[in-house]
């Protein structure tokens, strides 16, 4: 028997969140968090959470287990209890929750759409693809993989202050992705976008970011790359 | 681009800038009064007074004083937006951290002032 | 009821993967009015989980490459029951497509020349099936599904796309005509519904695969679209067709890619015998998906499998050698060691078929527009609703997909339903009314879950329905097993009808979708269960012991289930392309 504890809250019968104990047979099997959390909805089906692809790519389930944020889908309980103790399930830090498990990612979302992610090319289209070297198509890599599952910037304190100001470390991974990208056309705009004191430069290099990404990527370089990338253009 | 009429250069790569130049004057400067203290062990009250009026030190002096009020203003300005907020606050975070500002200020025109009139007074 | 609220579009397009996104990119380039509602944010939906590739004749791999062979092997891989006029469509508009995909950022991998990288995947040929193996994916590393869910998803917020994010369709609204009027959908957030109003409604509703207990599949495919046109009355098209991929990871069902075959990887049996050489001398383990399915089923059944149950096959990688797999496969590598404990660098992936996807759905046409069967039995186009992606049948991918083709669909007539929208809008469509009693109809379903006061379980009913299909459905089928099979959902309908919402409050209900979700599984399950019964066959991923040989005589057809009589029909296959021959049906072997 696997004890769980969950952070309950729904809006229509609550007036507080509060943790609620689970006892869940897993069969003796070191099962996924998110198998866990499926067998206790059988038990109590009012337990809100989301989920979509249960392999680790589509970014739904990102929660906070036992303290750090991950996906409950690719996160086996050994790995979030160290084997002993009991599991503990929270909301992802720092968004508002709509209820239970769920937040509301909509600051999230917005400093996704703030750094304009999306390939711009002004100049004329041709008739096959735009050619790309391998080489530049490999500074791609570790950035185009990110999953917008919130872990990152619901770790990070900075993003905790100034939701609404400071990029945070997802978005800022995606605003360096059409940076780095060599079909893209609007560099100089997107540096710029990004020079005040809130929107890249509150980064104080902690690593949470790093610490907790479920696809192994590293939102701290990508900002190093930015910021470095300003210092050439405005020095 | 969020827009900030408080911070030093109203643009982040240069309050960043700045604030890493200042700490490495600030921390060259304690670099070299250290060394004077422990290359000088039985130091006496000419010697120091010697050594803080040379104009190498002067100015030295001076400008790790700026480089202070500079880093000192960055950093604190930054404390304040971090915490001081309506989001941490409520309505109180936005008059709180106007007044905190102005306080960080006047204390940091202050300092610089008397430090300039104890460096040339002397 | 009578104080919901209705939003009125010009189209609304009910899903948010790669075919709903494609077709609302296409209508606010234009200027339309359009709506998205999904049920998850859109770089959630199932397309994120496509591996391998985008198959198309760009020429990359191959400057002779002709999306003429790419069309010879479509037919032939759909066991000649696909559309030659669809396929002729997406095969020859296909580069535009895949072209216009790289322009908006799809960060493809790329040849030493520049160009899109294109890797082998199964069932390719080069000139007409004579010049060997050809390389048609196009691929972003191993994970391509997800790089075009982003791109389109980032295109869309360039364009202002009207999204309505965790919104949950419930049913459509038909009016006195049979014409669709929009769509009543639930807000997951509030609870709130909601008549979406529009000339035009868009299913890009995805798959179905979780009516079996084993599947590739996400949660979320629970066949929303497929059940709501059966509701409606509207029939299906060649549903009993489900691909079971070779190569999901045994136990869990989480997919490998065919691009793991396609560089060179190959199943072996526990006796490290590489088994593909027997069924399939010139492809190999790059034949049909069906015909790997089924051999490696057989090697099962015949005691060859591997593991302490013999119930699996292995698939090895490791001779590819660190490099390559970390270069091009390296998003396998992460999930064979999150899923099955191994590492492809050095030991080889157990493997199972596992149901993967559904080549049946909402017949239409070349533009998306959703068809029915007039009483003399032609084709009928129903007036409003249009169909694309998986819970479409166009029909390109008739009895079996090829690998990578599922993308290029989803592509092509997601473009093309918003490009057919985009003119009719032009041109001026009216917007058909619905009444009262209408809307009545379509809020049936919530009102009988919100006035529950006992019944059954929503997981246990679930369950029971996808071991069902697992047992009775998989892929070898046999006649008694099939007719047990929809008696076993005959029973279960009753059952679900009866199923009780223990929890009644509107923030983020997932219990209240998840019965929703229930009913449409269930349609899904029963459409397959009776028209694989009622095909007297073997075709494609369709195969019957009791009726082991393919029956052009008799069954170079579509079949088509009626919802209202519960019987199956007969539509006729297109072999009319526009600007090649007709491929002519021919012994399918690789």
């Amino acid at each position: 028997m696997l004890q769980v504890s969950i952070y309950r809250y729904n809006p229509d019968t609550d007036t507080e969140p509060y943790m609620k104990e689970y006892q869940i047979d897993t069969g003796g099997k070191d099962l996924m968090v998110l198998d866990v959390l499926s067998l206790a909805k059988e038990q109590d089906s009012t337990i809100a959470y989301r989920r979509s692809c249960r392999e680790g790519v589509c970014g739904s389930d990102g929660m906070n287990i036992n303290g750090k944020n991950g996906l409950a889908c690719i996160t086996p309980v050994s790995e979030a209890t160290g084997g002993k103790g009991k599991l503990v399930l929270r909301p992802l830090p720092g968004l508002p929750v709509v209820r239970d498990l769920v937040v509301d990612m909509t600051m999230f979302y917005n400093q996704y759409e703030k750094i304009k992610p999306y390939l711009v090319n002004n100049t004329p289209v041709p008739p096959i693809e735009r050619l790309q070297d391998p080489e530049d198509r490999d500074k791609l890599d570790g950035l185009y993989e990110c999953i917008l599952c919130a872990c990152c910037s619901s770790s990070c304190p900075s993003f905790w202050w100034n939701p609404e100001k400071f990029i945070g470390p997802a978005g800022l991974l995606q605003a360096y992705r059409f940076i780095a990208d060599t079909r893209d056309t609007m560099t100089e705009q997107r540096l710029s976008d990004l020079d005040d004191p809130f929107s890249l430069f509150r980064c104080r290099g902690i690593m949470n970011c790093v610490n907790v990404c479920p696809k192994g990527l590293n939102p701290t370089k990508a900002i190093g790359h930015i910021r470095n990338q300003l210092l050439q253009q405005g020095t | 681009m969020v827009t900030s009429v408080t911070s030093l250069g109203k643009n982040g790569l240069y309050d960043w800038v700045i604030q890493r130049a200042t700490a490495v004057i600030l921390g060259v400067y304690f670099v070299a009064i250290i060394g004077f203290l422990i290359a000088n062990p039985e130091l006496t009250y000419s010697q120091w007074h010697g050594y803080m009026t040379s104009t190498y030190m002067r100015v030295f002096t001076l400008i790790a004083l700026l480089a202070m009020a500079a880093h000192a203003w960055v950093g604190l300005w930054t404390v304040s937006t971090d915490y001081l907020t309506t989001r941490q606050l409520g309505a109180a975070g936005t008059p709180l951290r106007i007044a905190f500002q102005a306080v960080c200020a006047l204390v940091t025109i202050v300092y610089v002032v008397w430090g300039i009139q104890i460096l040339w007074g002397i | 009821m009578a104080n919901m609220r209705t939003l009125t579009f010009d189209a609304v397009i009910v899903g948010g993967g790669g075919a709903g996104m494609r077709a609302a990119l296409q209508l606010a380039q234009s200027g339309q009015n359009t709506a998205l509602i999904s049920k998850v944010f859109p770089t959630r939906s199932h397309t994120v989980s496509a591996q391998g590739g985008i198959t198309c004749a760009i020429a990359s791999a191959d400057p002779n490459d002709d999306w003429r062979w790419h069309m010879y092997d479509t037919v032939k891989g759909s066991d000649y029951i696909g559309d030659q006029d669809a396929i002729e469509y997406m095969c020859s508009v296909g580069p535009q497509a895949v072209f216009e995909l790289e322009h908006m950022g799809l960060p493809f991998s790329r040849t030493e020349a520049g160009r899109i990288y294109q890797r082998p995947f199964g069932g390719q040929s080069k000139n007409f099936g004579e010049g060997g193996q050809a390389a048609r994916t196009c691929a972003a590393a191993d994970r391509t599904g997800h790089a075009l869910l982003h791109t389109l998803y980032q295109q869309n917020v360039r364009c202002n796309t009207n999204f309505y994010n965790e919104w949950y369709a419930v049913d459509l609204v038909t009016n006195q005509d049979n014409a669709v009027t929009g769509v009543i959908a639930i807000s997951m957030e509030t609870g709130e519904s909601v008549y979406f109003k529009a000339k035009a409604t868009v299913f890009a509703t995805g798959g179905s695969g979780r009516i079996y207990a084993s599947t590739t599949n996400a949660l979320i495919n629970t066949g929303d679209g497929v059940g709501m046109a059966l509701r409606a009355g509207f029939p299906v098209q060649d549903i009993e067709m489900w691909q079971f991929h070779p190569t999901g990871i045994a136990g869990a069902g989480v997919l490998v890619t065919e691009g793991c075959r396609g560089e060179g990887g190959y199943l072996v049996n526990k006796d490290g015998e590489r088994f593909m050489e027997r069924y399939a001398p010139n492809a190999k383990d790059l034949a049909g998906r069906d015909v790997v399915a089924r051999s490696m089923m057989q090697e099962i059944l015949d005691g060859r499998g591997c593991g302490p149950e013999g119930d699996h096959v292995f698939l090895k990688l490791d001779h590819l050698g660190e490099e390559v797999l970390h270069k091009r496969l390296p998003g396998i590598c992460e999930l064979a060691i999150t899923f099955a404990g191994t590492d492809p660098v050095k030991e080889p992936i157990p493997v199972v078929p596992t149901c993967h996807y559904m080549m049946g759905g909402i017949p239409t046409n070349v533009h998306g527009q959703a068809l029915t069967q007039g009483a003399d039995g032609n084709d009928k186009v129903i007036d409003g609703l249009y169909a694309v992606g998986e819970v479409a049948c166009v029909s390109v991918h008739g009895a079996n997909r090829l690998g990578g083709n599922s993308l290029l669909d989803l592509v092509v007539f997601g473009r093309a339903a918003g490009l057919f929208i985009e003119q009719a809008l032009k041109e001026g469509i009216e917007q058909r009314e619905s009444s009262e009693s209408d809307l009545e109809r379509s809020y049936n379903r919530l009102n009988r879950l919100e006035n529950s006061k006992d019944g059954e379980d929503v997981s246990k009913l679930r369950k029971a329905l996808q071991t069902s299909m697992q047992n009775n459905f998989g892929v070898f089928r046999k006649g008694d097993l099939m007719q047990a099979g929809v008696k076993e959902l005959e029973e279960l309908r009753q059952r679900i009808a009866n199923t009780h919402l223990e929890d009644k409050s509107a923030a983020f209900n997932t219990a209240r979708i998840e019965a929703l979700e229930l009913d449409n599984l269930l349609e899904v399950a029963e459409a397959t269960a009776i028209a694989a019964e009622g095909r007297q066959e073997s075709r494609g991923a369709h195969s019957r012991y009791d009726f082991p040989d393919r029956d052009d005589e008799n069954w170079l057809a579509h079949s088509i289930y009626d919802p209202t009589t519960k019987k199956l029909g007969k539509r006729q296959v297109n072999f009319s392309p526009k600007q090649v021959d007709t491929f002519q049906p021919k012994v399918r072997t690789y």
